[in-house]
C-alpha cells in the first residue's frame, strides 16, 4: 500500500473568523482572485472573513531584495498584526505566499527570541504607538479551500473531467516556495509532499502529475526577476520547469502563489515569443490557474469576473474541456458592460 | 577594521542560519541560482564558518553572494538545518552597511531602491499596476498592456476598489497609513538604508 506522508503533516487550520490580508502581486495582476476568495468565504462556506481598509504591504518583497532591514519589516508586521487585534480576530490569513513566509518567520524568531520580541513592541509604540499580540492562528487562504474541498466540491457544478474523454483532466501543481519550504510543519503535506493543492485537485475529479522538477522554483528570485537585466534567471528557471512537464501533456498548471502564477503565465508567452515555442501540442500554451480561480470555475462563477481575460495564455480550450459555459462576447467588456478594444495578439502563441 | 565573523554572528538570525556545515553539498545541488551563475552555496557556509577573515571579506566584496534568489529550497534539504539563503541576507545586509559592494551591485540596489522602495513608502504597495510599465516590463505581452490602458473600466469588473476609498484590492492607501510606515522606517533603520541606497 502506498504510504500517505502528507497525512503525517497536518496543520491546525481555524475554523471561522479570518482576518485577511492582500497581496501586492496579487491585487497587481489577478485582483479577481482575491474578489472570488472572499466571494467563497462568505456566500458559500459562510464564513466570517475580514477586509481591513488600513491595511498595507508587509514589505515582504523588499525584504528579499534587501532594500528592508529585518527590523523594519518585523515592525510593519506588527502593525498588521496590531490592525488584526483591533479589529477583534486572532486568526491571520495573508494572501500572498511570500506575506506567508515572512509573518511566519516573524512569529517563530519572537518565539525563540523574546528579546526581538520586546524590541519590535518598542519600535512600534515609539513609531505609532499601537500594541500588538501575533495571532493564534496564522494560515494561507489555499489552507483553508483544502479545510473545505470536500463542503466546496458539494456546491461545485462543475469536475475536473474532460468531457470529451470522460477521463480526468491532468494538472501540474506548483507550490510557491515560500509555503513550505522555509518553514516546512507550516504547510500541509510539509515541503517535499505538499498536498495542499494536491488535496483540491483530487478532490474535484482530477489527476496530478509528478514530474522531475516539480519542486523547482518559478524563478521568481526576487532582485532576479525586479531587475530587467536580471530577468533570465527567472525565465530559464519557469523553462526548466516547463520542460520537465511538457512530456506528461498537462491541461493546466495550478498555483497557490501570486508571484508563481503571473511567472509561469508570462514565460511561456515570453519564451514562444522568443523561441517559438509552446509545451502543448496545439501552441497555446498551457493555461495557469490561481486556486481561486479554479474554485471559482468550478462553482459556476463567470470566468471573466475571475479574471481570466487578464492570464497571456487564453483558458478557453480547458473551459471547453470542463465543459464550463462562458460568454465569449463579454471577455473585453468593462464593468458597465461598454465594449473595449480588443488586445495586441502575440506574434507566435495562439489566442 | 572589526571582526568580520563576529560581526556577522550579532544579526539575531545568523545562529540559527548556520550551526554546523558538514560540506555535504546538498544545498547546491537543489539551488537554482547555483545552476544558473557561479554561485555554491555550500562555499560560502564553509567560508564563514572557517573564520578566515580574509576570505569573509572577499565574500563581502563578490558578485557572489548576490546570485541567490531567496527560494530557500537551501532551508528545505539541509541535514543540519543550516539556512544559507539566510545568511545571504545576512551577508549582503553586513556588505552594503561596509560598503564592500561594487559598482554594479550598488547601482542594482539603488533602482530596486528607486522602484520597490518607493512604491512601499509613496504608496504602500511593493507593486502596483500603475507602476509595472509595460515598456519596461515587455514580458508581460500584449494582455498586460491592454489591461494598463483600460484598467479603470477592467478593474470594477473583477471587484477591485482601483484607487477607491475603503477596503478591497488596488484601494487608494490613506495618507495616515503610509505615515505610520514611514514613521516605522524611521525608527528602524530602514530610511536610513533607503537614504544610503537612493544616494549611491
Amino acid at each position: 500500500m502506498t504510504k500517505r506522508y502528507w497525512n503525517e503533516y497536518q496543520k491546525e487550520i481555524a475554523d471561522d473568523h479570518y482576518f485577511y490580508e492582500r497581496s501586492c502581486i496579487r491585487q497587481t495582476f489577478f485582483p479577481g482572485s482575491e474578489t472570488a476568495f472572499l466571494k467563497i468565504m462568505r456566500d458559500e462556506l459562510h464564513k466570517d472573513i475580514y477586509d481591513e481598509e488600513n491595511q498595507h504591504t508587509c514589505t515582504g518583497i523588499g525584504y528579499h531584495s534587501d532594500i528592508v532591514p529585518l527590523e523594519t519589516t518585523m515592525t510593519v508586521v506588527a502593525r498588521l498584526f496590531s490592525l488584526m487585534n483591533a479589529a477583534g480576530y486572532t486568526n491571520y490569513v495573508p494572501s500572498c505566499v511570500t506575506s506567508f513566509g515572512i509573518f511566519t518567520e516573524m512569529v517563530e524568531i519572537w518565539k525563540h527570541n523574546p528579546a526581538m520580541l520586546e524590541k519590535t513592541r518598542e519600535y512600534l509604540r515609539k513609531a505609532t504607538g499601537r500594541e500588538f499580540e501575533p495571532p493564534a492562528n496564522l494560515v494561507h487562504p489555499s489552507d483553508i479551500i483544502y479545510k473545505f474541498r470536500m463542503e466546496l466540491k458539494e456546491k461545485m457544478k462543475y469536475q475536473l473531467v474532460n468531457r470529451f474523454t470522460g477521463k480526468p483532466l491532468r494538472a501540474v501543481e506548483h507550490v510557491g516556495c515560500h509555503y513550505a519550504k522555509i518553514f516546512p510543519e507550516k504547510g500541509i503535506g510539509k515541503s517535499e509532499f505538499p498536498h495542499v493543492l494536491v488535496g483540491m485537485i483530487e478532490a474535484w475529479g482530477g489527476e496530478v502529475i509528478d514530474y522531475p522538477e516539480r519542486r523547482h522554483c518559478c524563478g521568481f528570485g526576487f532582485r532576479h526577476y525586479l531587475l530587467q537585466e536580471n530577468r533570465g534567471y527567472s525565465v530559464a528557471n519557469s523553462k526548466k520547469k516547463f520542460e520537465s512537464m511538457e512530456p506528461y501533456e498537462p491541461d493546466f498548471i495550478l498555483t497557490n502563489c501570486p508571484g508563481c502564477a503571473m511567472f509561469m503565465d508570462k514565460w511561456q508567452y515570453t519564451i514562444a515569443e522568443m523561441e517559438n515555442k509552446t509545451y502543448d501540442k496545439e501552441g497555446y500554451g498551457i493555461p495557469v490557474l490561481t486556486y481561486e480561480e479554479l474554485t471559482g470555475l468550478l462553482l459556476g462563477y463567470d470566468p471573466w469576473k475571475l479574471g481570466l481575460q487578464l492570464h497571456q495564455v487564453q483558458s478557453e480550450n480547458l473551459l471547453n474541456k470542463i465543459g464550463i459555459k462562458y460568454n465569449p462576447d463579454e471577455k473585453y467588456r468593462g464593468a458597465d458592460g461598454q465594449i473595449l478594444p480588443i488586445p495586441n495578439r502575440p506574434k507566435f502563441l495562439k489566442q | 577594521m572589526g571582526n568580520l565573523f563576529d560581526l556577522l554572528s550579532e544579526d539575531s538570525r545568523f545562529n540559527d542560519a548556520l550551526k554546523a556545515c558538514m560540506n555535504c553539498g546538498i544545498c547546491t545541488a537543489i539551488c537554482p541560482a547555483a545552476e544558473f551563475y557561479d554561485y555554491d552555496p555550500r562555499k560560502i557556509c564553509d567560508t564563514i564558518q572557517r573564520k578566515d577573515e580574509n576570505a569573509i571579506e572577499a565574500l563581502l566584496r563578490s558578485d557572489m553572494i548576490w546570485a541567490c534568489g531567496q527560494c530557500l529550497s537551501c532551508k528545505t534539504r539541509c541535514p543540519r538545518g543550516n539556512v544559507p539563503g539566510e545568511i545571504i541576507l545576512i551577508l549582503r545586509k553586513y556588505a552594503q552597511i561596509q560598503g564592500y559592494c561594487g559598482d554594479f551591485v550598488r547601482q542594482q540596489q539603488h533602482q530596486l531602491a528607486e522602484t520597490v522602495g518607493k512604491n512601499i513608502l509613496e504608496i504602500g504597495y511593493c507593486v502596483h499596476p500603475d507602476r509595472v510599465s509595460p515598456a519596461k516590463h515587455p514580458e508581460q505581452g500584449p494582455i498586460w498592456e491592454w489591461y494598463v490602458q483600460n484598467i479603470e473600466q477592467v478593474a470594477p469588473k473583477l471587484g477591485a476598489n482601483y484607487h477607491g476609498e475603503g477596503p478591497g484590492a488596488l484601494r487608494k492607501i490613506r495618507e495616515e497609513n503610509l505615515e505610520e510606515i514611514r514613521k516605522i522606517y524611521e525608527c528602524t533603520g530602514g530610511q536610513k538604508l533607503m537614504d544610503k541606497l537612493l544616494n549611491e
